[in-house]
């Protein structure tokens, strides 16, 4: 493919189409509105389908009967629609339906800033639906790893059979780069292979670490799926022999896949004493911030984080073996600073913050790297 | 499973002719219960809701459709149980969100036939978005709406049907919102059929279902109900008996309440039965295989 310069959400919706993602519902809202309208272009092109459903409920509603119908789907949204996401996305997470949620982040709380950038909703996308449930979150850094990550985002989700959120932010995804996408013929996505007859199968059979298949409805496998604790075949249950087992594989099912799901960019410098860990947007000014404190003489690493759930704990941990204090930087008043100090300790953990939907500039990073 | 179902499809069991292990198969409608599925349900004895559900399998076999190819989703509530005990591709939701979901499995496979399940309050409070846009975009889904004008599994709160002055146990002093009518609604936001029968005309039920069904668009299946435990309880009603017979006492055929003189009409207490649309208008999915056709360089 030729170079092209290309916004961050666009470069969501081709990565989508290259995966494999044939259903899109969502409802309008900035600054998320172009992954929609280039789905609305680009899917019936391929036979795909595009609804603009009444609300980002029935939204998330839709692309889980559209997965369960056997279409790979997404949808896309900002922070007030994918609060209202939240019960939905957990019903993915409890009745295992592969699917990927978009949130291009905003200022909030409530409606605050739909023009301003923020990642406010980094402890939302972890926990803002009730109750205990695995979640994937991805953080590209560039337009092009809008791309990457949203292929990769459809990849794990039927690989493990959970929704992944790809968490963006208003810069990255409204920002232009020219970009290089790779030819969709070198893209494999992940297939489910439902290996069971329809009379052996059991939908949410409960071996330890294992992922089941989920087979699409109306092609023989006619089973129940619920919300409700259930059973291997997916029958309502309340006995504690069957939602015991449930809990231990679901709520673990990620944990002998870590080197899979958790990625992470290292630029380590030898003999560095600080660090700085980022994501998203802010990693930018960290990237620009680095290359000042480096020009300076200063040794300093840094840890850029393209998954933030599940968190990498083994690679912040033993970056806080080597390193006196660890910066995060976050468009926000602090929320992934609190799984940093989980793993390091408070003390070594210099939080800078910015929460009114202006970026964390170079300088406020420099400034905490030489304070 | 209790032997007066069989009995209810003149099947004799009273000399262990069939033994119990071959219920299921005993008839074709029994045989798309689920055999692997614990009965009896979890609805109260008495409860009409299990009518429902008999007249849905017994238009779905009158129809001859097979198993597979039917997808029945369902939202919260005691009506919403309903899927889990036959055998065919059964989906339970959120609350209020079954016709979303079922918005979605219906565009990703429009060859299934997809039947929604759901009570008043599901339906039509936390539902009522989904209600009226699924049938303004005319996705060919057949909606069951039992309406037993209460929140059952809750407890007996008013729902969006409850009557004027009735009671509920939110509404200890009386319901003062209007109900909505369930059938204007659908026709109002573009249902191409909509019907209203009750639990006590279970055959009346089969036909308006299997009508729905065959309906190439958005329909909607009213089923009376009514929740002796809750509803009835509050407000003195009786038994479930006392009540069945009052779906049959409080309701008119629209054939009946069309010969009415105007003022008589217009003085009718009495809920209307019969099928109150059935119009031809194209199904979103038919109208996108249009959008695809233009996308791919087809006509404009």
């Amino acid at each position: 493919m030729t170079i092209k310069l290309m916004q961050g959400n666009e470069a969501i919706g081709m990565g989508a189409i290259a995966a494999g993602c044939r259903f899109y519902a969502g409802y309008p809202i900035t600054p998320s509105t172009e992954v929609a309208e280039i789905l609305s272009r680009e899917l019936p092109k391929l036979g795909g389908k595009f609804i603009q459903m009444e609300d980002e409920i029935a939204s998330m509603a839709a692309i889980i009967g559209a997965r369960v119908g056997g279409l790979k789907s997404m949808t896309a949204t900002s922070g007030p629609g994918f609060s209202l996401m939240q019960e939905n996305l957990g019903y993915a997470a409890m009745a295992e339906i592969p699917c990927v949620i978009v949130n291009v982040q905003r200022l909030g709380p409530s409606t605050g800033q739909p023009t301003a950038a923020s990642q406010g909703d980094v402890m939302q996308a972890r926990w803002g639906t009730h109750g205990d449930h695995p979640m994937i979150a991805l953080t590209p850094v560039t337009v092009r790893q809008s791309f990457d990550l949203t292929v990769k985002a459809f990849n794990l989700s039927e690989k493990f059979r959970t929704p992944v959120i790809l968490l963006t932010d208003e810069i990255i995804g409204h920002m232009r780069e020219p970009v290089k996408l790779p030819a969709f013929e070198t893209i494999h996505p992940y297939e489910q292979v439902v290996a069971d007859t329809p009379e052996s199968y059991k939908a949410f059979r409960n071996e330890p670490g294992d992922v089941p298949p989920m087979a699409p409805f109306g092609r023989g496998y006619r089973y129940h799926i619920t919300g409700l604790f259930h059973d291997e075949v997916g029958f309502p249950t309340q006995r504690l022999d069957e939602i015991d087992p449930w809990l231990e594989r679901v709520n673990h099912k990620f944990d002998r896949h870590l080197d899979e799901i958790i990625m992470v960019e290292s630029d380590f410098q030898e003999g560095a004493k600080t660090a700085i860990v980022t994501y998203g947007a802010t990693a930018r000014s960290a990237r620009h911030a680095l290359k000042i404190a480096r020009q300076r003489g200063l040794k300093v690493s840094m840890l850029t984080l393209l998954t933030i759930w599940p968190f990498p704990e083994t690679q912040v941990e033993s970056l806080g073996d080597q390193v006196d204090r660890i910066i995060v930087p976050e468009m926000n008043l602090g929320q992934l600073a609190l799984e940093v100090e989980r793993m390091v300790g408070r003390r070594k953990v210099k939080r800078v913050n910015r929460a009114n939907g202006e970026m964390v500039t170079p300088q406020m990073i420099l400034d905490a790297i030489e304070g | 499973m209790s032997e007066h179902i069989l009995t209810a499809h003149d099947l004799d069991v009273s000399e262990g002719q069939i033994p119990r292990e071959n219920w299921f198969e005993s008839s074709e409608t029994l045989s798309k219960l689920r055999k692997s599925k614990k009965f009896p349900t979890i609805w109260c004895s008495g409860c009409g809701i299990g009518i429902v559900m008999g007249a849905l399998i017994r238009a779905i076999d009158h129809l001859g459709i097979k198993n597979d190819e039917v997808a029945l989703v369902a939202g919260i509530g005691c009506t919403a149980r309903m899927p889990v005990y036959m055998d065919f591709n059964t989906l339970h939701t959120t609350h209020g969100r079954a016709l979303a979901f079922a918005t979605g499995l219906k565009i990703a496979r429009p060859d299934m036939h997809v039947i929604a399940i759901m009570g008043d309050g599901d339906a039509l409070a936390i539902g009522g978005n989904h209600f009226i846009h699924t049938a303004r975009r005319n996705l060919d889904i057949t909606a069951i709406v039992v309406n037993n004008a209460i929140y059952g599994m809750t407890g007996g709160q008013y729902s969006p049907t409850t009557p004027l002055d009735k009671r509920a146990t939110t509404a200890p002093y009386g319901n003062i919102e209007p109900p909505f009518p369930v059938c204007e609604l659908a026709i109002a936001a573009g249902a191409t059929y909509v019907a209203r029968s009750t639990v006590y005309h279970a055959l009346e039920l089969d036909k308006f279902l299997a009508e729905a069904i065959a309906k190439d668009g958005f329909s909607l299946v009213e089923a009376m109900s009514y929740c002796h435990t809750t509803y009835g309880r509050l407000n003195k009603f009786g038994k479930a008996t006392d009540m069945m017979r009052s779906l049959k006492d409080n309701t008119i055929t629209k054939t009946a309440y069309d010969k009415l003189p105007p003022e008589e009409r217009a003085s009718n207490t009495k809920f209307v039965r019969g099928m109150f649309c059935n119009i031809d208008r194209l199904p979103y999915t038919s109208q996108y295989d249009k959008v695809i056709a233009r996308a791919q360089g087809g006509a404009q």
